[in-house]
């Protein structure tokens, strides 16, 4: 097997790991944009610039930790995912189910 | 329970799961990561469904609508902490080169999705007839 060989993953799989962050990324994105639609009325209060800017917040939070494990998997071999950063794509998710709760209630 | 705390302490302490055996090939790891973020991702639909119900099925009443879009709140918070449990007792039986955890969550989350579900055609249809 030549250098160029081991370099390369055949089954793709930092390649595939990265689509799977984009795919998790859209959903998320798609979350924070109902949360937001979920604020949205007529006028325009402290309530909703509230929840506008939490929903974003969150939404940001989530691109952050995404962006910087697709930039870690660029090697041919790389580390597996942080715990700190499993965590934090979770708890972003939790803060977005928190928020809808409150914003139903 | 204990079983639980355990793994809970695993989630903040990975140093301590670095200790034990020895490091995978990426590729199983990378794996596991993909497996999270699929479940993560269901527990983002979950979620997107809760909005989704709250915002698209104003005609339900208050307490049906709202019970509705709760239930799925938490099933999409109860998926995503079990994202990352699964993911740390993965990753920690790889290390240890032991078998992967088996789990039953996948059948109480179909049964539950299942449930829901009808109950939304039920509501639906009966909404509609009512009207």
């Amino acid at each position: 097997m030549s250098p160029a060989d081991e370099a390369r993953d055949p089954g793709l799989q930092p390649e595939r790991t990265r689509l799977a962050w984009r795919r998790t990324t859209l959903s998320c994105t798609v979350v924070a944009v109902l949360a937001m639609k979920a604020t949205v009325s007529d006028e325009v209060t402290a309530k909703e610039v509230t929840g506008w800017a939490l929903s974003s917040l969150v939404w940001i939070a989530f691109l952050a930790v995404a962006h910087r494990r697709i930039r870690s998997l660029g090697p041919a071999r790389p580390l597996p995912l942080s715990h700190r950063g499993a965590l934090l794509a979770v708890v972003c998710t939790i803060a977005l189910a928190v928020f809808g709760a409150a914003v139903i209630w | 329970m204990s079983d639980f705390v355990q793994s809970l302490r695993l989630w903040f302490a990975p140093q301590r799961i670095r200790d034990e055996g020895d490091t995978p090939d990426y590729r199983f790891s990378l794996a596991n990561e993909r497996t999270f973020l699929a479940w993560l991702r269901t527990a983002l639909a979950l979620i997107g469904g809760g909005f989704a119900v709250d915002q698209f099925l104003p005609d339900l009443r208050w307490g049906v609508r709202v019970g509705l879009a709760l239930a799925l709140l938490v099933a999409g918070v109860l998926c995503a902490l079990r994202a990352v449990n699964h993911w740390v007792r993965c990753e920690r039986a790889m290390r240890r080169n032991e078998d992967l955890p088996v789990s039953r969550f996948p059948a109480v989350l179909s049964l539950a999705v299942a449930v829901v579900a009808l109950a939304m055609v039920v509501l639906v249809v009966f909404g509609w007839a009512g009207k």
